[in-house]
């Protein structure tokens, strides 16, 4: 691949004011041709996930009690399951439950781990240090240990799987965002906006959470994966999203199990979703900052 | 450097507490005891109160919280982990087989995940932005996609309709019957190294990516220097650091974290357990196990970092 100039042109997005998004999108795809696999399975995802009354053959929940365990066929793609659910809807449906989950934890995950790693290395000092030690305490436990720990006190569903699944994240994403902000406190900026008498809230949200949005966004990514894979582990355990929810974890537990031999297509079919929707997940954030991080360009 | 290990060991020692204080803490919030736990599963939930009680103080767990947790210190001070609530055997007793399961199964993966992730992670960064790297990457990130419990239910599903034959289901110890017991953990370390191979090779690509910028490897590339010899002697040396501290930093979690792995393989490890004390409610089995898990991750990371200066010469401690 030839090597990308990083012109000043192409930095003042000239480039795209010249030919428009379309342009933007066939540069993305020529110079980082992984990241766009990533991105498309990204919105394929999403698209189905938010069309899945429009695009499933059937209805997730409805028993079909006269095949049962029925092979794929021209009627049930992906066959259907010890309950004559259709596997095909029930993974487009899934897919809604996979993103709700994926989102919701990231963003609480990453939206609280910043504002900690922010104020951390804003006020420095003792609440640094005191935040520092409280972080270690929470890297100790293993990231499943402390979701199920949290799972175990507030109850399975997705509401409080979101919550289990975010606390591990808060930690991680603070230590990124905190190392990145100790060089952005000592930004001659942040000193101009302290002598101009802002308050605290004010410059650690208007002045140097614009700096550290390159880490929060790749961590954010990064977490997104993550955390549908965590999702359907907590929910192949039991103890997440509760049937008859479709959740692709869940899926893949009790009959998929039991049937595996006989059945063999509710213990795949669920398992190649997770991996894809992680897959693109993890693709585009490794091209993002591969993409943001000056220093692995390609020279 | 001793001055400074000693600082590193007593500075293990708060964050210890604090591991210790969360997890006694979450536990307790947790609804339900061991007493309830265990009617719930003799399916006879309406007892008397008075019984209830009576076992209750059994365990101590009338106590006010301060004393509960003061005594479980005491027993620490005196390596005396008690008794587990739910089984009423010692705790080193029940954690001590799983734990030699565990620690295998870490050991093995992690083995697996460094054969895999320093050569993969040179070559796509040598090869960066060819297809090889492109290759390697999707190689790597596909196995960070895939759950490996999923990955270990294909695997038995294969073998079971290629070969007619499932790994044995019983644990035999290594020391018993070694190829008994590696028959049966093969599969899950390689599902499981397979996955964490993914971070270790990015570690390693990024790091040489940048080394291989540096003025030193010019310097050598211009003397005329063998390009396997700059890369073997010159660049890997400084590129791997962290690569190994990525590894070990998984090794420490793998040893408590492979809950669901453990679930496919029907293996009794330490995540096995863990899941089953929580249903139990079993306070003095979740406790020793969480502390384990985290004294194991400190004593990790601890020794990683007197590698680094023991390996780097750059480095110094105070």
């Amino acid at each position: 691949m030839a090597a990308a100039p990083h012109t000043v042109d192409d930095l003042a997005g000239a480039d795209a004011a010249r030919s428009g998004w379309l342009h933007v999108v066939a540069r993305f795809v020529r110079q980082r041709p992984l990241g766009a696999v990533g991105a498309a399975l990204i919105v394929l995802i999403c698209v189905v996930g938010a069309g899945a009354a429009w695009i499933a053959p059937y209805d997730p929940l409805a028993n079909d009690y006269g095949s049962m365990l029925a092979a794929p066929s021209a009627a049930h793609w992906l066959g259907t399951d010890a309950f004559g659910r259709d596997v095909l809807s029930r993974i487009i449906y899934g897919a809604r439950t996979a993103l709700t989950v994926g989102v919701g934890a990231s963003c609480i995950g990453a939206t609280l781990g910043s504002l900690i790693g922010l104020s951390s290395a804003y006020f420095g000092g003792r609440i640094d240090l005191l935040t520092q030690r409280v972080m270690d305490v929470f890297f100790a436990f293993p990231v499943i240990i402390l979701a199920l720990a949290v799972v175990a006190i507030l109850g399975t569903g997705a509401g409080n799987v979101i919550l289990a699944i975010a606390t591990p994240m808060v930690p991680r994403c603070a230590r990124v965002v905190r190392s990145s902000a100790l060089s952005v406190r000592e930004m001659p900026y942040v000193d101009a906006a302290r002598a101009s008498g802002f308050g605290h809230g004010r410059i650690i949200l208007r002045h140097m959470l614009p700096n550290v949005m390159a880490p929060i966004l790749i961590m954010a990514t990064a977490f997104l994966g993550e955390a549908i894979l965590l999702e359907a582990s907590l929910s192949f355990l039991g103890l997440g999203v509760q049937e008859p929810t479709a959740a692709w974890g869940l899926m893949l537990r009790g009959a998929a199990v039991e049937f595996a031999e006989t059945a063999p297509w509710m213990a795949i079919f669920p398992g190649l979703a997770i991996s894809l929707a992680v897959f693109g997940f993890n693709l585009f954030g490794d091209s993002l900052r591969d993409a943001l991080d000056p220093r692995l360009r390609t020279q | 450097m001793g001055a400074y290990i000693a600082k590193r060991l007593l500075a293990m020692i708060p964050t210890l507490l604090g591991v210790a204080v969360l997890i006694f803490l979450l536990l307790r919030v947790i609804p339900g005891d061991v007493v309830e736990a265990r009617y719930l599963a003799q399916g006879s939930q309406f007892q008397s109160q008075e019984l209830m009680d009576q076992e209750r103080a059994k365990f101590g767990l009338d106590q006010p919280l301060w004393k509960q947790f003061a005594d479980w210190m005491g027993g620490l001070a005196r390596l005396d982990f008690g008794v587990s609530m739910w089984t009423d055997g010692p705790i080193t007793q029940e954690i001590k087989l799983r734990f030699a399961l565990s620690l295998q199964l870490a050991l093995m993966a992690s083995t697996i995940a460094s054969c895999l992730a320093i050569p993969l992670g040179i070559l796509a960064a040598v090869k960066q932005d060819t297809w090889v790297d492109y290759a390697v990457r999707v190689f790597t990130i596909a196995g960070l996609a895939t759950p490996s419990f999923w990955l270990g239910s294909l695997m038995i599903l294969a073998m079971l309709v290629v070969f007619k034959w499932v790994p044995p289901m019983v644990f035999t110890p290594l020391w018993v019957d070694p190829w008994q017991n590696l028959q049966q953990l093969a599969w899950p370390a390689l599902a499981v190294g397979y996955r964490y191979c993914a971070v270790g090779t990015r570690m390693m690509r990024s790091t040489m990516l940048e080394v291989l910028r540096e003025d030193y490897i010019r310097t050598a590339r211009a003397k005329g220097l063998w390009a396997k010899l700059i890369l073997t002697r010159h660049a890997l040396k400084n590129a791997i650091l962290p690569v190994l501290t990525v590894i070990s930093t998984e090794f420490a979690f793998l040893l408590g974290g492979l809950v669901v792995t453990e679930q496919v393989f029907n293996l009794n490890g330490l995540g096995m357990l863990f899941v089953e004390g929580i249903s139990h409610r079993d306070y003095t089995l979740i406790q020793a196990l969480v502390l384990l898990v985290a004294t194991t991750f400190l004593a990790v990371n601890f020794l990683v970092d007197i590698a680094y200066a023991w390996i780097d010469p750059r480095i110094h401690y105070r």
